[in-house]
């Protein structure tokens, strides 16, 4: 099962389970998605369960509120996270902010799917890194899968949330990776890392689609005899302190690799953690593996902009050798 | 039927009585009992009555910023007059009559503009969304409130109110058109009060009208006279009816005026005249209402006279409860964000109690 079957099986079981589940977005219902992450679910569920929405994001998210409010789990796609930004108002205004500013007598429990991330050739504003800016934001929650596996049961986990949770799909990832996935329900609770590599010599944190250029660099770092530990992060916010704090003061060395560019990035804030919980643990500064501060490339230009297992090992090398 | 009879297209506008309290529109007259008529403008009356202590109170250092409502009391009475507590209320800031009338207290809103998140959790009114400040987006819910109320097939209307100012905002714009694309029961109340704190109407927009903008959604809309008690209590109870078939949703312009300041940080000589403020006292709600009911012999000056003290009393008093609510836990500032609270946000409330007992040690040793 790949990412794309494991997202919908989740949908799938969710429907299923809870009438009060609700998906939709823009071209999710017949189409069931340009990526077709919703397919063949219209056509289960009915077009009153899972439709197509006017092309608004923000009229999105913002029935996606009020449904939500009213007692609904909508679970709504925003196309490419590039197309977000109309839905900031909404998301960063009320959908964060609604328990606390109504002292706990309104939620909303919604789900944003969106696929981001670059590397699939794709058109202007196709392949943004955002989760740095909604992980900064009170009241969000922020995750994003690596595996099939990861990719229903965080997803199941989050539509059963009574938080708002920005679920974000590695679109590089959606189809590339193949693993058995359990079947029938099962959830993997948000906010908790998963450390993939056990090693000795670094700590490598990462999360999307990143997760899979770390294990390529950790073959490379393997022949040149680096023991590396990789975390996947899973969750930008929550952020799972324990297991990066845990791993940097056995390893003693810590890399993050984050598609998104560098500056206040999710990168700087697990570097930081580092320096506060680990500093007389540390044998080499924490270093940022991660774009750089600029516009990402249009398709001729993005293998500058992205991080593959060369960039990663490099640094590898570098933090080891410090 | 009202909406087609008052089409905007045809630049008409709903009314039913005229400035001196005159029913002049008989067949859309509605049917209120007297006691209920009384009711309304008493509690027409109790607002105006509070709203203009409120505004003492912001001058007096007792409450921060405060948005009145003064002058367009029939607006949010109407629709208070209709709304059951099952319906639900998506407010804009300037509907204090609709917010009483689902049994939102005063000390409830003076705890808001004191600068209490607790006054946003009302105790009683049910269906009550908290008044929302970023101008239009709170429509948005409401359309997102009327698919549920469609889905669960619920025997429910959502209210949900901006200004004029807000239907420049792209919001106005997406919620009115998903609600008329899933055919929800909600009904948008424009209040126009001829500006969005100084800019006026038409620089808001080029159209006639805003009822006109409903039309373009394929929504039912309706020009009224937003200081006709009758016309805006008409005009929503059709909306209701509308809603109920499954015609909804509606889009209702209510022509007022805002009397008052934008809120107790704006100053209105600035941009208007006082020729103007004055032109617009005939049409003042209270004073139309009052003379129908003086003319049917149900009110008079006396009693009127007799229940103002009655009010202001009642205002301070709860005024005064407000103002005694006591400290803001510190607790409050880290509980609601999440369902559970993240380890992280529990290591920083742990921090800030750390903190502030070294600063109490710190001050006393000082």
């Amino acid at each position: 099962m790949n990412m794309v079957n494991a997202i919908n099986d989740a949908l799938d079981i969710k429907l299923a389970e809870d009438k009060s589940v609700i998906v939709y977005g823009e071209d999710v219902g017949v189409e069931g998605g340009v990526f077709r992450v919703t397919e063949g679910l219209q056509q289960k569920y009915g077009a009153d369960r899972v439709f197509d929405s006017p092309l608004a994001e923000s009229g999105i998210v913002g029935t996606a509120i009020g449904m939500s409010v009213a007692g609904l789990r909508p679970v709504v796609e925003m196309q490419f996270c590039g197309f977000i930004y109309p839905a900031f108002n909404q998301i960063i205004s009320h959908a964060s902010r609604m328990r606390n500013r109504s002292r706990g007598q309104h939620e909303t429990p919604m789900v944003i799917r969106m696929p981001y991330g670059g590397g699939i050739n794709a058109l202007e504003h196709h392949s943004e890194s955002m989760e740095a800016i909604f992980g900064h934001i009170p009241g969000l929650k922020v995750v994003v899968p690596s595996t099939p596996h990861d990719a229903k049961g965080m997803l199941i986990a989050a539509i059963e949330s009574n938080d708002t949770i920005l679920y974000m799909e590695p679109k590089r990832i959606y189809r590339a990776i193949k693993q058995e996935v359990a079947e029938g329900k099962f959830t993997i609770p948000l906010g908790k890392a998963n450390v993939l590599t056990q090693g000795t010599d670094v700590t490598v944190v990462a999360y999307g689609a990143m997760v899979r250029e770390v294990q390529k660099a950790i073959v490379m770092a393997k022949e040149a005899g680096i023991s590396v530990e990789l975390i996947d992060l899973r969750s930008i916010y929550p952020i799972d302190k324990e297991t990066i704090v845990k791993s940097v003061k056995k390893t003693g060395r810590i890399i993050t690799v984050t598609e998104g560019p560098r500056t206040y990035g999710v990168g700087s804030e697990i570097s930081q953690i580092a320096l506060e919980e680990a500093f007389l643990h540390l044998e080499a500064p924490p270093a940022r593996v991660s774009a750089f501060d600029v516009i990402v490339p249009l398709p001729r230009g993005e293998h500058h902009y992205m991080q593959d297992q060369y960039k990663i090992f490099h640094q590898i090398e570098k933090t080891v050798k410090y | 039927m009202i909406f087609s009879e008052y089409n905007p297209i045809d630049k008409k506008t709903f009314q039913v009585m005229d400035d001196d309290g005159k029913i002049i529109n008989k067949p859309w007259m509605p049917q209120i009992e007297d006691d209920k008529l009384v009711k309304a403008y008493k509690d027409m009356l109790f607002a105006r009555t509070a709203d203009l202590q409120i505004v003492s109170y912001q001058r007096q250092g007792r409450i921060y910023t405060y948005p009145p409502n003064y002058g367009q009391e029939a607006i949010a009475g109407a629709a208070g007059a209709v709304i059951r507590d099952e319906d639900w209320m998506v407010p804009a800031f300037r509907e204090m009559g609709t917010m009483l009338a689902k049994g939102v207290t005063l000390k409830e809103l003076f705890l808001y503009f004191m600068g209490y998140e607790d006054g946003s959790k009302f105790s009683v009114a049910k269906n009550t969304l908290p008044i929302s400040v970023p101008i239009a987006s709170q429509l948005i819910h409401a359309a997102g409130i009327g698919y549920s109320i469609k889905y669960k097939k619920e025997d429910k209307v959502v209210y949900a109110f901006v200004g004029d100012g807000g239907t420049s905002e792209g919001d106005f714009h997406e919620a009115v058109n998903f609600a008329g694309v899933w055919k929800v029961p909600v009904i948008f109340i424009v209040q126009n009060n001829q500006y969005g704190i100084s800019t006026p109407t038409k620089m808001q927009t080029a159209s006639e009208t805003l009822a006109i903008k409903g039309v373009a959604y394929g929504v039912k809309s309706l020009r009224v006279d937003g200081n006709d008690y009758f016309a805006m209590y008409k005009a929503i109870e059709e909306s209701v009816k509308v809603c109920k078939e499954g015609e909804g949703p509606v889009l209702i312009e209510a022509v007022t005026y805002r009397k008052g300041a934008h809120t107790t940080s704006d100053d209105p000589t600035k941009y208007r005249t006082k020729d103007e403020e004055d032109s617009w006292d005939c049409k003042d709600p209270l004073k139309r209402l009052k003379a129908y009911l003086i003319d049917k012999k149900l009110w008079s000056d006396e009693e009127e006279q007799k229940i103002i003290p009655q009010f202001k009393e009642e205002v301070d008093r709860q005024f005064r409860d407000a103002e005694n609510y006591g400290a803001y836990p510190k607790e409050d500032v880290f509980k609601y964000l999440y369902a559970e609270i993240p380890d992280d946000l529990k290591e920083q409330e742990r921090e800030y109690d750390n903190f502030l007992k070294w600063k109490e040690t710190k001050i006393k040793t000082n």
